[in-house]
């Protein structure tokens, strides 16, 4: 089988400006939403608690959001979890109750309504946890850009890292984003997922950025826009089916993986999606931007060859 | 070209059976099981309640696929529920005689189905984590510094007896939060004193200070001390949840230190969060009396007769009765530490005690009075105490002291173990807590394993369409990949969770990627007209670099979630980083020996089955070259 008959180089750098500008445009819309509407946070962030109750016939949500708020909680998250006989119930922290007596209580009013609700899981977090999960997250994402930056920086050169480490923030803020225009629950597995974006994302612009660097070495006419657009060309085959591949898995996780690894597997469609197209565009786009040039990959001096003149106008081609 | 030394088929022989042996556990499934574990901290569980174990279950009939004793409990394995129950009644008949008083717990337990051979070669299942089997998890914040603030307030009491006792006149002591101000009349006895401190009190640090005719000295605890003390703290806190989660008869409990001051606790198959809270929250205490010397007290120690008017009859451990005064001495309050050690002189095995400076003096009054007599520790558990141990008194006692006599090394240590575990080190609270019922558990592993399931397959199907022969091989490095990273996780004894189970997942989508760009590379390089084994080895070689590459950077953030992530971010990340790990094994190292197995002894090799390689016509019409 074989999906993809290029004939010719993909002249992908020519819409470079355009989708960049289109990037820009999502990637400002993206933190827009983020300041505008916030993260929808998992109890893991915010403390308090969660309950989840199974009941023997279909859960009728309105009923039960009815006998929890005449217990008197003002603001009580009801919706209904993988099946319809599973109701997810959130209660904000209270003070002066214990989350037994909270949870007592709850199931007691449920109980009263319809006989069969079963508790199947309580989930209590404090608020100091939720703090530091939230700045532990930042640091590790703060970690996760450093590390990168510095072994791209040595294993490639700086402008590399530079262009990489924005095209996967790009992603990482596409991905928080969507989470918060659907207000879709942002949890600890959901930032598992983003990292693991981070990570993965970078894979992509490795590939294409080590084909940049074998091309530099093996056509040395060429402009650099010209071996940029035949390295993305040559590695986009591998490209979509890696990540055909990946979205396989991810697919199965969000079909089959049950309501907890339903928004992990989101996280990583849009990762997916959304890595793909910045290191095509993103991270090749900057890295031609910032003017990146045969010099900068190939150390030393270059082997003369016949035909190869000092004053060889693509050597060190800034477009 | 492409061959691979004999060695190299070794190695990859090698680590496939060790994979397979370890990852096979984890296929057999549970069986059901009866756990003994001791109820009380005095009580231990060794190869002679093994022996009472074999010899109950002998006469009645019953022989248990496996009977192992590891970690202070026992476990005998069945091969059906019904002689599980069986069993279980018959130990409890025999160990427990007085259901009031248990001392030792009886719980039906589920243990691994793994046979022995691969038990005695240490091959153990994975652990399940509680959101895949149920249970309840909590998550306790030791108050480190009410740990530390106790241990300055008994150090400030400590100074003031011992400047009383030194005459260094003219003193005052306050605590001051963590630190101790004490202020002197004149320089002198400031000098005095700091040299007092330097040689008495090592753990603390002090610097002196002067104002008009007032010379003050700020000691403050020392920051190795301090770091020992939350160190200490945490260990007894551990330990006294031990004691206190035995006796709800859980199977398996998980008690560990979390970072610098948190304890996690889970507790499998436990649903009732109440009983659970309200035993981890009880004390245990410790008592010092003195024990009842006089004719009637003696009488009903050795022979049995009425216990005199204020005293009590106690037990020790070997059953032997002591009458004890009602009178309280020193409750473990005042104890702040215990350490088992060497006399010197003797080079027998003590216990060392240090007591604050209310509990000294009054051990000093009270050795000084009953010299010669003895003084017994008791420890109250569920409202039931019990001797500890009933040493006499050999000497005028200060907050300082030891207990040595007939003690055994290890005996020294458990005692030493059991004062301190009394009581807690430091109060804690609970921060976060979580109970997943038995039916969830059972749903999340069903549908994790079905997800990571129906993945692979569809990943095998899709490299098997478009690759051929070595989508083949690519698939078989991708199952090498899931058995090892099985296998590894099952030699760490990590605990799957349900983000663990993610990771698997989303680890097969990741390794696919170095299959991928290998085979897109030999593709390649065919498209350019090199020859078959040329392309096969050329396509490996280019291909290991970009490989290398991006799976660092991938590795990278793992080691980021490693670091900063908790609970369940960290599972995810450990299944992740050595997912990566394996992947790099299977596709590079692995699929490269089945291909030189398969194709690197064929000398005129014409073809390679890798599916379509199209090749663009030079005039510019394209032609498929049907392999």
């Amino acid at each position: 089988m074989e999906f993809f008959r290029i004939h010719k180089t993909i002249p992908f750098m020519r819409h470079a400006l355009v989708l960049n500008i289109i990037s820009f445009a999502t990637f400002a819309l993206a933190v827009f939403f983020l300041l505008h509407r916030g993260l929808h946070l998992s109890v893991e962030f915010t403390g308090g608690t969660v309950m989840e109750v199974a009941y023997q016939q279909s859960a009728d949500i309105g009923k039960v959001r009815e006998a929890i708020g005449k217990l008197g909680y003002p603001d009580v998250q009801v919706q209904s979890y993988g099946t319809s006989r599973d109701v997810q119930i959130r209660l904000p922290a209270q003070k002066g109750m214990s989350s037994d007596q909270q949870s007592a209580q709850v199931m007691q009013a449920l109980k009263s309504v319809d006989p069969s609700a079963t508790q199947r899981g309580l989930e209590v977090v404090g608020p100091q946890v939720g703090e530091e999960l939230t700045t532990n997250g930042l640091k590790a994402l703060g970690m996760v850009v450093v590390g990168i930056m510095i072994y791209l920086a040595v294993r490639f050169e700086w402008k590399f890292a530079v262009a990489t480490v924005l095209a996967n923030l790009h992603d990482v803020v596409i991905i928080l984003g969507f989470f918060a225009f659907f207000q879709w629950e942002f949890s600890l597995a959901v930032l598992a997922a983003v990292l693991a974006v981070l990570g993965y994302s970078v894979n992509e612009s490795v590939v294409i950025f080590d084909r940049v660097r074998e091309n530099f070495r093996r056509y040395r006419k060429m402009s650099t826009v010209g071996i940029i657009d035949n390295a993305i060309t040559s590695t986009i085959s591998r490209t979509i089916i890696t990540h055909g591949s990946t979205q396989l898995v991810v697919l199965s996780m969000f079909f089959f993986g049950g309501p907890t690894l339903h928004y992990f597997a989101l996280a990583l469609t849009i990762g997916i999606c959304f890595g793909i197209y910045s290191s095509c565009f993103v991270a090749a786009a900057i890295a031609m931007w910032l003017g990146i040039k045969r010099e900068d990959l190939i150390k030393g001096t270059p082997v003369k060859r016949d035909g190869d003149s000092e004053d060889d106008p693509n050597a060190g081609a800034v477009v | 070209m492409n061959r691979y030394p004999v060695w190299k088929y070794a190695i990859i022989v090698i680590v496939l059976l060790v994979g397979l042996i370890y990852s096979l556990p984890n296929f057999f499934g549970e069986a059901p099981a009866v756990q003994v574990s001791a109820a009380k901290s005095t009580v231990k569980v060794d190869a002679a309640t093994q022996g009472r174990v074999e010899e109950a279950l002998k006469t009645a009939g019953l022989t248990p696929d496996l009977l192992t004793l590891e970690g202070g409990s026992l476990r005998a394995r069945f091969g059906t529920p019904d002689e599980q129950l069986k069993a279980r009644d018959v130990l409890q008949r025999t160990l427990v005689p007085d259901p009031s008083d248990p001392p030792y717990v009886v719980a039906l337990n589920l243990v691994s189905r793994s046979p022995a051979w691969l038990t005695s070669l240490h091959a153990f299942p994975m652990y399940l984590g509680l959101d895949l089997r149920g249970g309840v998890d909590f998550l306790l914040q030791v108050d480190m510094k009410g740990a530390i603030d106790k241990k300055a307030e008994s150090f400030a009491g400590d100074l003031r007896t011992t400047f009383r006792d030194k005459s260094i006149r003219g003193t005052s002591v306050n605590r001051n939060g963590q630190t101790i101000e004490v202020s002197f009349r004149d320089a002198a006895a400031l000098q005095t004193a700091k040299q007092l401190i330097q040689d008495q009190f090592p753990d603390l640090a002090t610097t002196e200070a002067q104002d008009g005719n007032n010379w003050r000295l700020t000691a403050t605890i020392k920051p190795e001390a301090a770091r020992r003390l939350q160190d200490a703290a945490l260990k007894q806190n551990i330990t006294t949840l031990h004691n206190r989660i035995n006796e709800l008869g859980v199977a398996e409990p998980v008690i560990q230190q979390q970072g610098l001051d948190r304890i996690v606790v889970q507790l499998p198959g436990v649903q009732d969060t109440a009983k659970a809270k309200d035993i981890l929250g009880r004390t245990a205490t410790l008592e010092m009396r003195l024990v009842d010397e006089s004719a009637e007290g003696r009488a009903a120690e050795l022979s049995g007769g009425p216990v005199p008017f204020g005293s009590e009859k106690f037990f020790e451990r070997n059953g032997r009765p002591v009458i004890v005064k009602k009178q309280v001495l020193v409750t473990g309050e005042s104890l702040t530490d215990a350490q088992p050690g060497f006399d010197q002189q003797s080079n027998q095995p003590k216990v060392d005690l240090t007591m604050d400076a209310k509990g000294g003096r009054i051990m000093r009054d009270v050795s000084r009075e009953n010299y010669k007599k003895r003084m017994a520790m008791l420890i109250f558990e569920k409202g039931k105490g019990e001797v500890l141990t009933a040493p006499s008194i050999n000497g005028e006692l200060g907050n300082r002291f030891q207990i040595s006599g007939s003690m055994t090394v290890s005996e020294a240590a458990d005692l030493a173990l059991l004062l301190r575990a009394g009581s807690l080190a430091a109060p804690m609270e609970i921060i976060q807590e979580r109970t997943i019922g038995p039916s969830l558990g059972a749903d999340n592993i069903e549908k994790g394993f079905k997800s990571v399931m129906y993945g692979f397959l569809a990943i095998m199907v899709f490299m098997c369409a478009y690759y051929a022969l070595f989508g083949l091989f690519s698939s078989i490095a991708l199952a090498v990949n899931l058995m090892l990273l099985v296998a590894i996780l099952s030699m760490l004894q990590a605990t799957l969770t349900l983000p663990g189970i993610a990771a698997m997942a989303l680890a097969i989508g990741v390794a696919i990627d170095s299959n991928v760009l290998i085979n897109e590379r030999v593709r390649e390089e065919l498209r350019n007209g090199a020859s078959a084994q040329a392309a096969i080895h050329a396509g490996y070689d280019r291909a290991w670099g970009t490989i290398l590459d991006s799976n660092v950077t991938t590795l990278i953030a793992g080691i980021a979630l490693l670091a900063f992530g908790s609970g369940p971010v960290r599972g995810f990340a450990v299944v992740h980083c050595i997912g990566i790990v394996t992947s790099m094994f299977s596709a590079v190292f692995f699929s490269r020996g089945l291909v030189n197995f398969w194709y690197g002894n064929k000398k005129k090799l014409k073809s390679v089955s890798i599916g379509t390689v199209w090749r663009p016509k030079t005039d510019g019409t394209a032609v498929a070259d049907g392999k």
